[in-house]
């Protein structure tokens, strides 16, 4: 082998790992991903029974009902429109009627969102940052939201704290 | 006064790194050996004032001084001793005067033990050691202060968030930093290098001991913090692909990926353009992972940033040192010589093989980290790139990665004989197979992909046993003489097999538990017994106990396997008063390499309690493996060390070893 060859070889064997590597990524981007939706959002789109992805909002006051062998439903709102959540499992340590909440599933055939992972990633006064840019981005961002916000940082209190259920992709401690 | 001693410490440490920035860099273009050598004490009088602030700091927290906004902010006087001192680096302001206190430390160690490196090679190496110090005392002294004093002192502190009150805050992010900032010391060289516009086989011997010595650190910190979340975090998981692990994965796989060039260079002298750009890259994917976790681009409990000034200021020590050190390159690569040739099929391309699915395998990491920021800004719809994406791209890459493993350390340098290779690996191979087939005949059908992984792993393993039994003669030879060779190998020949096994092994515990995870979730009362993988857990009754800073309630579970009583298993859920906010305990119940899992959810008003029971077989591996690669790195850096700096051929003896 001559030493063009030898290059040819080598930046050829390149090229054929990186095209493998683009053609799994582009594979890979057409179904696993998930995107974030408000009830709102999903009201206007139609979005089809289904397809996953991930409901942001209020967890409306109220709405919370227990039943046999941790199920439980409640309502994600955000102002405009809601939407009923069916969940099978331990709710996150943070989770709480009036608070955001991020929850991932695929809607039914009756338009009930049944979420597999449910995550709850605030402390008191702090929201999901999706749920807080939605909320703000619809005019619901609620005045005392900001003024607890702007209140913690001052004190320096601003770590959120994260409790999900389920294999949280973004609450991983490490 | 020691908060005000701590600051300024600091300031006269930045002073003595923008000294260090430029004196040398002169002393270098005038031959003048007294100014390059300022270098060298400079150094050693920043790590000591580095370490002077750092010590001050840690102080101030033992000491419980709620007058400095830092401690008040993470610290509660309640809190034990050793979570005062681990406090300190439990938040945004000390974790990054641990970071330069590492840096410095490093920058000291070069300082100290570099005596045999060039002198104008070492001032250059130290004057970008300082460029990159100045940059962040510039940010910890302007953003992120952490001697801050609060006018009106407040008599208790906020505690610190109660998920990081755990040993794991003590060894995990201190690991972490001694891989990230270690790989500057490589960044150091190459810009050195490429300063000087020189670069030769003695400069990848220099290079490769600081690589591997991070590279063993970062190994170790990914694998203790991943071990952290499983048993802290509550519900078993241990790799989520949250951007802040992608923000250490990368620097990892690029960190392998210049150990394994940095060989070439070092052998063969070639390579040299690449493993140069490899080390910029990989320390410039340690400032994106510090940018990445630190400036609150994104939430999570690694986030501690909110103040959009922080993240502006990295992200402009970034581009500075990424896209400067990138200009630089494409500068002055050019005028670095080639050499060393070699056929396609060789241990050289073999590790050219290595590095390119490594490098691809990263860029995928990099790609799926920041995608959805980018389609945010750009776009203005959010998403989330989680396992699934990593899944069909990331594991593919990485298998045939492993399945080239066994190959490498056995083709000859230069032009190597494949189908020769093949044949000594026939023994592995077969072993490989034979595991498929019993896994396969086992698990009774169901996903064919999980056998083919486990014989992957199997593969892997034994193909690092095939090579080291190749070259001690087991086997062929008497066994005087195999030990004779085996003890006459270098110590790197067993670092690469044990390094090689860990991934293995690595592979192996994450199929079992993936695959073979069982489950158990519901509201259990008193005397309920749950059946999980053979185990009986009655509940046996529920207690209350105050700790030191918290309350707890601990649930106690009588274990039995097949009517046999083993032990008995206490999960608990501990709340915080002064935070509000509570974290899981879980019970671990560990039986080889495999664990039953226990971990509380929400009590409810009739005295049940929701439990999650997990049995995860094998889990353990997924962390044998990162040991045993780090204990590999240290049988290799042993050998190093008696060639380190000495370019000279090796001594007589080492002449009649088999090659490497």
């Amino acid at each position: 082998m001559t030493r063009k060859q030898r290059r040819m070889t080598i930046i050829g064997g390149s090229l054929a790992v990186l095209a493998l590597a683009a053609a799994l990524v582009l594979n890979a981007l057409r179904d696993s991903i998930v995107f974030f939706s408000t009830p709102t959002m999903v009201a206007e789109k139609h979005v089809e029974p289904g397809k996953r992805f991930r409901l942001g909002g209020l967890v409306q006051p109220g709405s919370l009902q227990r039943g046999d062998n941790l199920a439980v439903t409640f309502e994600v709102a955000d102002g405009n429109a809601k939407l009923p959540v069916a969940y099978k499992g331990i709710l996150p340590d943070l989770f709480r009627e009036g608070q955001g909440v991020v929850a991932e599933g695929a809607l039914d055939g009756n338009g009930v969102f049944k979420a597999d992972t449910v995550l709850a990633k605030h402390d008191e006064t702090y929201m999901p940052k999706e749920v807080a840019d939605a909320l703000k981005k619809q005019g619901h961002w609620k005045d005392d939201y900001d003024a607890k916000a702007s209140d913690t940082k001052a004190s320096g209190e601003s770590k959120p704290a994260a409790t999900t259920a389920q294999g949280n992709p973004q609450g991983a401690m490490r | 006064m020691i908060a005000e001693s701590g600051h300024y410490a600091l300031v006269l440490a930045l002073a003595l790194a923008l000294i260090q920035s430029i004196v040398p860099l002169v002393g270098a273009r005038l031959q003048d050996a007294a100014l390059m050598n300022v270098a060298r004490s400079t150094a050693l009088a920043q790590l000591l004032f580095v370490g002077a602030s750092f010590t001050a700091l840690v102080m101030l927290h033992v000491n419980s001084d709620f007058s400095v906004a830092n401690v008040y902010e993470n610290s509660h006087s309640m809190k034990p001793l050793l979570y005062k001192i681990t406090g300190v680096w439990g938040n945004h302001e000390g974790s990054m005067l641990l970071w330069v206190a590492i840096l410095a430390l490093f920058g000291g160690l070069v300082a100290a033990f570099g005596n045999n490196l060039p002198l104008s090679l070492r001032a250059h190496v130290l004057a970008v050691q300082a460029w990159v110090a100045s940059a962040f005392y510039l940010f910890i002294l302007v953003t992120s202060n952490p001697f801050l004093r609060i006018a009106t002192p407040p008599i208790e502190g906020r505690d610190l968030n109660p998920v990081l009150q755990d040993i794991g805050l003590a060894v995990h992010p201190p690991m972490l930093y001694l891989g990230y900032v270690g790989f500057s010391i490589s960044f150091s060289f190459a810009i050195a290098a490429l300063l000087e516009g020189r670069i030769d086989a003695a400069w990848a011997r220099w290079v490769r001991p600081w690589t591997l010595v991070a590279w063993i650190f970062l190994t170790l910190g990914i694998a203790m913090g991943s071990y952290w979340a499983y048993y802290e975090l509550g519900w078993g998981g241990w790799w989520f692909w949250d951007p802040v692990e992608n923000a250490s994965l990368m620097p990892w796989l690029a960190g392998t990926a210049l150990l394994h060039s940095a060989l070439v260079m070092e052998k063969r002298n070639a390579l040299k353009v690449w493993t140069i750009l490899l080390s910029i890259l990989t320390f410039s994917l340690s400032l994106l992972g510090t940018f990445l976790v630190r400036s609150g681009v994104i939430t999570s409990v690694h986030a501690f940033a909110t103040d959009p000034t922080r993240g502006v200021f990295i992200l402009l020590i970034l581009c500075l040192f990424i896209g400067g050190s990138l200009l630089l390159f494409a500068g002055r690569a050019t005028s670095l010589k080639q050499g060393g040739l070699f056929a396609p099929i060789s241990r050289e391309g073999a590790l050219v093989l290595n590095n390119l699915l490594l490098t691809v395998a990263c860029a995928v990491v990099l790609f799926g980290t920041l995608y959805p920021l980018a389609m945010e800004m750009l776009a203005d719809f959010k998403m989330s790139v989680g396992a699934p994406f990593y899944n069909l791209t990331f594991s593919p890459l990485f298998a045939l990665l492993l399945l080239a493993v066994p190959f490498g350390p056995m083709l000859a340098w230069k032009r190597g004989d494949l189908l020769g290779v093949a044949q000594r690996l026939l023994a592995a191979g077969v072993a490989g197979l034979v595991v498929v087939a019993i896994v396969w005949g086992w698990a009774r059908g169901g996903s064919a992909l999980a056998p083919l992984a486990i014989g992957l792993g199997v593969f892997v393993i034994a193909g690092a046993v095939t090579d080291i039994v190749e070259r001690t003669g087991l086997v062929r030879l008497p066994f005087a003489s195999v030990l004779h060779r085996a003890r006459g190998l270098p110590r790197s020949a067993w670092g690469t097999a044990f390094a090689h096994a860990g991934l293995g092994v690595a592979l192996i515990g994450i199929v079992c538990e993936t695959t073979w995870n069982s489950e158990y979730i519901a509201t259990m009362k008193q005397n309920d017994v749950a059946h999980v993988a053979g185990y009986d857990l009655k509940l046996d009754g529920l207690f209350q106990r105050q700790g030191p800073n918290y309350r707890e309630m601990i649930a106690e579970f009588k274990v039995s396997r097949d009517g046999e009583p083993l032990t008995v298993m206490a999960p608990s859920k501990r709340s915080f008063t002064t935070r509000g906010s509570s974290t899981t305990e879980a019970a671990l119940l560990t039986s080889g390499a495999s664990q039953l899992y226990v971990s509380l959810g929400d009590a409810t008003a009739e005295g049940a309690i929701a439990v999650r029971i997990y049995h995860k077989p094998l889990v353990l591996l997924i962390w044998w493996g990162p040991v045993l690669m780090a204990f590999g790195g240290v049988l290799s850096l042993s050998d190093r060390r008696l060639r380190v700096g000495a370019p000279k051929p090796a001594r007589a003896r080492q002449r009649l070893q088999p090659a490497e």
